[in-house]
């Protein structure tokens, strides 16, 4: 314990000289140069708070627990006029990572289809795949946005709407399809759902750390899931149904609704990324040299092991790092929300600096929270790259 | 032996004879059972999907007319396109001075196409577009001598392409200062430029362009305004800045060490050596990442329609909402996806083409 402290003076540099050699040549300059940086931000920041002063505005994050007077379309929790500011901000970000994780999810899926087909050898499909891709990139998101929400807005109305085996409905109100509804469950309801979840995944994470999680154990494992989470709904006096929507009247009831706004830009961000999803798995498939493929066969693999065990953990190490940056552009293109109408946001933050006129607080949120979502996605899949990752060093 | 694995290494590269088309054909289309599966799936799809597509675009499509032809009719309305042509061009511009914008797009475009021909690059090049992009101001805003038009009164196309290339332009000389910053070894300018970089890349291009419209204002001292396609640029410039370093970065690392210290052997400082030895080496091997970034940006000026600038899209948008010819939206997108799908699919094609051309071509020696 006594020999902790224990390095000879001398040998390694001290704190000073390390702190030195980090901040470099011209020590002088730097210092003024960032010192240029404060005062201009200074001066920013106090002409800010002068205008702010002049339009009689007081800066500050209090606004937030005043009530705002403005209705949200959609809600993850409930919100009303009257409920305070914070809560619509939360509102917003709820519907924003809504909207980014179904779309990171229907994205991926989509993409993964179109690489594989783009990549099957037949020329009819590889070249529907190429224009698909080639028209989807080269187009701007935003006016593939106007486009998607103007068909959403031009479908018919809920009594003449476009049916798919009477279970799924596209509507000019919006987009009917079957799902699991949840009635009267309490907070400590989805508590006990969340545990059951945590612990699902728990067990999933630690079976695939001791290489334990075969096909067999995660399809056992799933069932038993579905099992906890039925009780814990009993339990709690919720009822789950799974409910096919129907025409009654002249609405459509039952099952999941999705609002023509929320349809749209899930639709346009899936469209969107896909493309540059499929042309990454293509390249990562495409970049595991043939003589693996032909080494594999030798072996007596058949095409769908070789594809499961050898050409996708190599083609993985390529495409994981490229999709944690699509992921992470789709987080932030989800802000083009706003110019169709989905309240995400950047739409509840834009209404809130225009009735309360802190547009400065109100935007430095915005930004914050997109820096935290950004910074958390990539420590996320950067964990998963380390597991896909070469290991250096050693046989692995 | 090693003849034999030669030749089938490289069976697939260009100079070796093709099969013959038919047989390629019937190889991709019908060569295994599951090829021949996709293949009838895939026609069946393009048979219930093309037909309609073209009865809507051609054949039940009304050319000319008004919109109460159109509305009889059940295809596209091409007459619409054809009314309103100008305004989606030009939107508010005043329609008598329409030879003003129409100039500019000549002109840009002119400079567009010259600046990717290597012929031209050169001095010369810069000087000319630092004179295109200052002209077209003077024009669009009539000075000297003509009619003032106030650039909230600007739109269509020139304000697109105007904002592209400026923007473009300003960013570039910012985005190098940031590489170098980033990469230098004084650790405050570092932090400065890694904190600048990733402020910007982690912050959508929509935030940005709310800071243009509701900060900016606040920050100017009391008495000045900018109008907002000004405030826009600005804005967008800086932000493009953080994008731009990051590649101009990637050039940097491909520097081997040698040439620095050859740089400091022959007793340039360091401005000298970046500007006569490392910069042109790196910027050259990212030309054809500055050219994916640079369509990239094409596409991202369409988010001025956000904040209300009447952008070439947004332009498009309002067009369908004249009270004359409402709703006509698809047939406007249509349009405006058309043009920017050409510029960026010839761009995206060069962008291939230059890669190929500068790995190509060996890295020393320009002798």
């Amino acid at each position: 314990m006594t020999t902790h402290f224990d390095i000879a003076p001398g040998r390694r540099p001290g704190a000073f000289s390390r702190l030195a050699g980090w901040w470099g040549p011209r020590p002088l300059a730097q210092v003024a140069v960032i010192v240029a940086v404060i005062a201009l931000f200074y001066g920013l920041g106090s002409t800010i708070a002068a205008s702010m002063a002049r339009i009689g505005i007081s800066p500050g994050f209090d606004f937030l627990w005043r009530s705002a007077n403005f209705e949200i379309g959609e809600q993850a929790i409930s919100f009303k006029a009257g409920d305070t500011y914070a809560r619509a901000m939360l509102v917003g970000v709820l519907n924003t990572l809504k909207v980014a994780l179904l779309g990171c999810v229907l994205a991926t899926v989509l993409g993964v289809f179109l690489g594989v087909a783009g990549l099957s050898g037949n020329l009819l499909l590889a070249g529907i795949v190429r224009w698909y891709i080639e028209i989807v990139r080269n187009t701007p998101l935003l006016l593939q946005l106007f486009f998607w929400i103007s068909v959403a807005k031009a479908l018919p109305a809920p009594r003449q709407a476009l049916t798919l085996f009477d279970a799924v409905f596209l509507s000019g109100r919006g987009i009917y399809v079957p799902g699991p509804v949840v009635e009267g469950a309490s907070v400590s309801t989805w508590l006990g759902l969340a545990a059951v979840v945590t612990a699902f995944v728990g067990s999933l994470v630690v079976s695939a750390r001791r290489s334990q999680l075969g096909l067999k154990r995660a399809l056992l494992v799933i069932p038993g899931a579905f099992i906890a989470a039925a009780l814990v709904f009993r339990l709690g006096g919720a009822s789950v149904q799974f409910e096919v929507p129907r025409l009654a009247g002249f609405n459509i009831r039952g099952g999941w609704s999705l609002s023509p706004e929320f349809a749209a830009l899930l639709t346009g961000l899936t469209v969107k990324f896909s493309a540059s999803i499929a042309e990454i798995v293509r390249a990562g498939i495409e970049s595991v040299k043939q003589g693996q493929w032909e080494a594999a066969r030798a072996l007596g693999l058949h095409e769908g092991q070789i594809m499961r065990l050898v050409v996708l953990p190599q083609a993985l190490r390529v495409i994981t790092p490229l999709t944690t940056s699509n992921y992470l552009d789709l987080t932030k293109d989800s802000s083009l929300a706003v110019a169709i109408g989905y309240p995400d946001l950047v739409s509840v933050v834009n209404t809130t600096a225009n009735t309360t006129g802190q547009a400065f607080e109100a935007l430095i949120i915005m930004i914050a929270v997109y820096l935290a979502l950004n910074l958390v996605l990539s420590a996320l899949m950067n964990i998963y790259n380390n597991r896909v990752a070469l290991r250096g060093g050693g046989p692995a | 032996m090693s003849v034999i694995e030669a030749e089938t290494q490289f069976g697939a590269g260009p100079g070796t004879v093709r099969p013959p088309l038919r047989a390629r054909l019937a190889d991709g289309l019908f060569g295994t059972k599951l090829n021949t599966a996709i293949t009838i799936v895939t026609t069946a799809f393009l048979v219930w999907t093309v037909p309609s597509l073209l009865r809507w675009a051609l054949i039940d499509a009304t050319w000319s007319g008004t919109s109460a032809d159109c509305a009889a009719r059940a295809g596209a309305c091409w007459a619409f396109i054809g009314t309103k042509l100008r305004f989606i061009f030009f939107a508010f511009y005043p329609p008598d001075l329409h030879w003003r914008p129409l100039f500019v797009i000549l002109l840009l475009l002119a400079l567009v196409t010259a600046s990717v021909l290597p012929r031209f690059w050169n001095r010369g090049l810069l000087i000319a577009w630092f004179g295109a992009i200052g002209g077209s101001w003077l024009l669009m805003s009539g000075w000297p001598g003509g009619r003032i038009v106030p650039s909230n009164q600007w739109g269509g196309l020139p304000v697109t392409l105007l904002v592209w290339t400026v923007c473009f332009a300003v960013a570039m000389p910012l985005a190098v200062l940031l590489a170098l910053a980033r990469r230098s070894k004084m650790g405050g300018l570092r932090t400065l430029a890694i904190g600048y970089i990733e402020l910007m890349r982690g912050t959508p291009m929509v935030a940005i362009l709310y800071v243009a419209m509701l900060i900016v204002p606040m920050a100017l001292p009391e008495g000045i305004t900018l109008d907002k396609t000004f405030r826009a640029m600005i804005m967008i410039a800086l932000f493009w800045a953080a994008y731009l370093a990051e590649v101009v970065r990637g050039g940097l690392q491909t520097i081997p060490p040698g040439q620095y210290e050859a740089a400091t052997a022959l007793g340039l400082g360091y401005w000298r050596s970046m500007q006569l030895v490392i910069l042109p080496q790196a910027l050259r091997v990212v030309i054809p990442g500055i050219v994916n970034l640079a369509i990239g940006f094409l596409l991202a000026t369409s988010l001025l329609a956000v904040i209300g600038i009447f952008d070439l899209l947004n332009a498009a948008k309002a067009s369908a909402t004249d009270p004359k010819w409402l709703g006509f939206y698809d047939e406007a997108y249509l349009l405006v996806a058309a043009i920017y799908f050409t510029f960026c699919f010839v761009g995206s094609r060069y962008s291939r083409r230059l890669e190929r051309r500068l790995s190509g071509r060996p890295q020393h020696g320009r002798g």
